[in-house]
């Protein structure tokens, strides 16, 4: 089967392409890119006035699936996905049972293969159970099929577990990505500690509790010399200890997601459980330092941490409620809007946190168009206006603080292993 | 005049004029419960219902009294031995309160917002009787009221809040309230139980006391909760009374004509002394009877709110 994408800007970081061209797909894979393609027994794409790029790939989600089915399954979780632009998923191993042994890391697998929309990559356990205790088998974990380990939501509170992780996951050559926070500092609060946690009496995560365990990374990373990755940084110090570690040569790579740069604790106000997320919404300075660390290149990644929640848990009392949001179907356009169409940063650079480095982060072969890859394609039209309904998301949970904002970047269409699965803005 | 919305969740959302009106007519209502006959008609075929999740023995009854002196129906719900403790959601609770006719839902709970929650899912009126840390409305109320009786009015005044300010919903509302009202707060507590920037909301904030003091013309204590110490938040009841406790000494630092509150129930001996307690300035006991007065009055602006909306 032959697709051509005719007329699109096109996009790809790797083999330095940016320009208006025509994009041939044979079969699963990237067969050629130039001008003015003979289209005869082709299926054509008509991508005039928009961007096609190497599929995004999310190197942090939650597809609650096994365990949670309730909130998303595999199938609810890659149909968002896809529908937000993603031909590439990893998805963190906080699911019941834990993604602490092969047998999940399979299950996962095997299903994603059937029901699923796009591309599903495991992410495993640091610990057993998440515990904190005892190494998960990451060697086993690894060839069964997982990208990189993480207890994510529990971080690893011991250093020396740390120190250890860190030591054996190396010798397989699998990313370890920290979820940082210290939970002892951080007790019960429930959103960060500022000026609106006082006004809303509720308790307070101070932006400490996160920076102090960066540190901790950051210098296990340099001792050791052995590569980290920070999940969701949040506040303005993670960014800056970041960017000074960077510079001395530590092997360090973080994300973001969108929320920390679109979005302020003052979303809080009113009692919003859709704005309760873990690390907690930040104040202005710091969502200023996530967008100066995006645009010097010492965040590397823009992730989702799409997490579904059931409307019952979201509908309770702040301090009870679920922790975070779904993100795969605002992603996207929350990038072109908050920093694509104001100019900090461009087209390419969009390409590189959301797609070429979140691969390189999972040692997975995507994040390019080059020819001889795999068709992973997203078209997007980055002046297409619209307003966020979370009623229509395709994910099982709708729980967003982005309903009713208006958004640039209308995702036109996905292409997972060459086969179209969004077209003309319509999920098939 | 009305109250503009039809819950009563916290004194942040009230405006100053609003509060005068409540505080206006807690003052007609002083007068039934000082009274021979506790018994208006005010209330008359409305129903009030109490839902606390928390223990309360004064604000409890309180609310109790001011229905019945107001010859509303009355009825009580305790989170154990309910369907609260079978699970259920208080979004449920709610609506089946709301659907057998209730008009006003009076809710204490632990968790801050709760009220909020509530409000948004049912048709009755809700007062916030206390949610976390977040406010506690009536008893700012009645601290103002009795604060306006005894100084004649609030603008202008120097008020301490001393203690656990962290953790005190009180605070947090005698704050919203006091500030909008033009008194000047100043506010002392061990570091550990001051919330960050609430100097945002207009107060001062002393790390002695004794800064604190200088001056008030009236004195808000509050409790200090004996848990806190195994949280690391002070040491020692000990130490906390040395360096927050109020006792004669201190209060000579106060204006002379000093008037002195605390929402109850009170320690003797850890955040005033017994003499603090009881000395000629103290208002500590007409607080209680004012809670009444100004509950009442709150009451019956709520239900009457709908009735003569048109008029006004």
């Amino acid at each position: 089967m032959k697709l051509l994408i005719k007329n699109g800007h096109i996009i790809d970081v790797k083999t330095g392409i940016d320009g208006i061209y025509d994009l041939l797909v044979e079969d699963d894979r990237i067969a050629d890119i130039s001008k003015d393609m003979d289209t005869e027994g082709c299926e054509i794409i008509n991508a005039g006035g928009k961007y096609v790029l190497p599929g995004l790939v999310d190197a942090h989600c939650h597809l609650r699936d096994p365990g949670f089915e309730y909130k998303e399954d595999i199938e609810s979780g890659t149909r968002s996905a896809a529908r937000g632009g993603f031909t590439s998923v990893a998805c963190m191993p906080n699911t019941n049972p834990v993604i602490d042994n092969e047998s999940v890391v399979k299950y996962i697998l095997n299903k994603a293969k059937r029901e699923g929309y796009v591309n599903v990559y495991p992410i495993g356990a640091i610990t057993k159970g998440l515990k904190g205790e005892e190494l998960a088998e990451i060697g086993e974990l690894k060839f069964a099929g997982a990208v990189a380990v993480s207890d994510d939501g529990n971080p690893v509170k011991s250093s020396s577990l740390m120190k250890k992780a860190m030591q054996y996951a190396s010798m397989f050559d699998i990313a370890i990505i920290s979820h940082c926070e210290d939970t002892d500092m951080a007790e019960d609060g429930v959103m960060n500690e500022g000026y609106t946690s006082t006004m809303l009496g509720l308790k307070g995560i101070p932006a400490a509790a996160e920076e102090t365990m960066v540190a901790r990374e950051l210098i296990l990373s340099e001792y050791l010399d052995i590569p980290i990755h920070i999940a969701h940084v949040s506040t303005a110090l993670s960014v800056e200890l970041i960017r000074n570690a960077k510079k001395r040569g530590v092997k360090v790579t973080c994300e973001t997601c969108p929320h920390y740069f679109s979005l302020t604790e003052e979303a809080c106000m009113g009692y919003d459980t859709n704005a309760k997320v873990n690390p907690p919404l930040r104040t202005t300075k710091d969502v200023q330092a996530i967008i100066e660390g995006i645009a010097d290149d010492t965040i590397d990644i823009i992730a989702t941490d799409h997490a579904p929640h059931h409307i019952d848990e979201k509908r309770v009392e702040f301090s009870i409620a679920a922790n975070g949001m779904v993100g795969f179907e605002t992603a996207l356009p929350l990038a072109v809007t908050k920093l694509v169409r104001p100019g900090i940063i461009t087209m390419g650079k969009l390409v590189e946190k959301m797609s070429l480095n979140p691969a390189k982060l999972l040692g997975i072969s995507k994040g390019t168009l080059e020819p001889g890859s795999t068709a992973d394609i997203t078209i997007v039209d980055i002046d297409a206006k619209f307003t966020v309904d979370p009623e229509k998301f395709e994910s099982r949970s709708k729980n967003s603080p982005f309903g009713g904002m208006e958004l640039y970047g209308l995702v036109w269409g996905t292409i997972v292993n060459g086969k179209p699965v969004v077209s003309e803005n319509i999920l098939l | 005049m009305v109250l503009k919305s039809k819950d009563l969740l916290g004194l942040k959302d009230l405006t100053a004029e609003e509060i005068e009106y409540i505080l206006d007519t807690a003052k007609a209502m002083k007068y039934v419960i000082t009274s021979n006959n506790k018994r208006t008609p005010h209330l008359q075929g409305k129903s009030i219902v109490t839902l606390f999740y928390e223990n309360s023995t004064r604000t409890r009854l309180s609310f109790e009294l001011a229905s019945k002196y107001m010859s509303a129906s009355s009825a009580n719900i305790n989170s154990s031995g309910s369907s609260v403790a079978k699970g259920e959601s208080l979004i449920d609770t709610g609506k089946t309160i709301d659907m057998m006719g209730t008009d006003v839902i009076v809710i204490r709970h632990p968790q801050s917002g709760a009220p909020h929650l509530l409000a948004k899912h049912v048709k009755a009126s809700v007062i916030n009787a206390g949610d976390g840390m977040n406010e506690h409305p009536t008893q700012a109320l009645l601290d103002m009221f009795t604060i306006r009786e005894k100084k004649g009015t609030l603008r202008g005044l120097k008020v301490a809040i001393i203690g656990d300010i962290y953790h005190s919903r009180v605070a947090r509302s005698n704050i919203w309230g006091l500030t909008k009202m033009g008194a000047e707060v100043s506010l002392s507590g061990p570091a550990t139980l001051l919330p960050p920037k609430m100097e945002m909301m207009g107060v001062k904030i002393y790390s002695t006391v004794h800064e604190a003091l200088i001056n008030a013309d009236v004195i808000i204590s509050l409790r200090m909760q004996l848990e806190r110490q195994k949280k690391a938040l002070f040491p020692s009841i000990r130490e906390y009374s040395r360096f927050f406790g109020l006792d004669e000494n201190r209060l000579r630092l106060a204006k002379k004509d000093v008037l002195i509150m605390h929402p109850g129930p009170i320690n003797r001996g850890v955040e005033l002394t017994s003499a603090v307690a009881d000395h000629e300035h103290s208002a500590i006991n007409e607080q209680v009877t004012n809670g009444v007065a100004v509950r009442m009055a709150l009451l019956y602006l709520l239900t009457r709110r709908g009735i003569n909306e048109a008029a006004d």
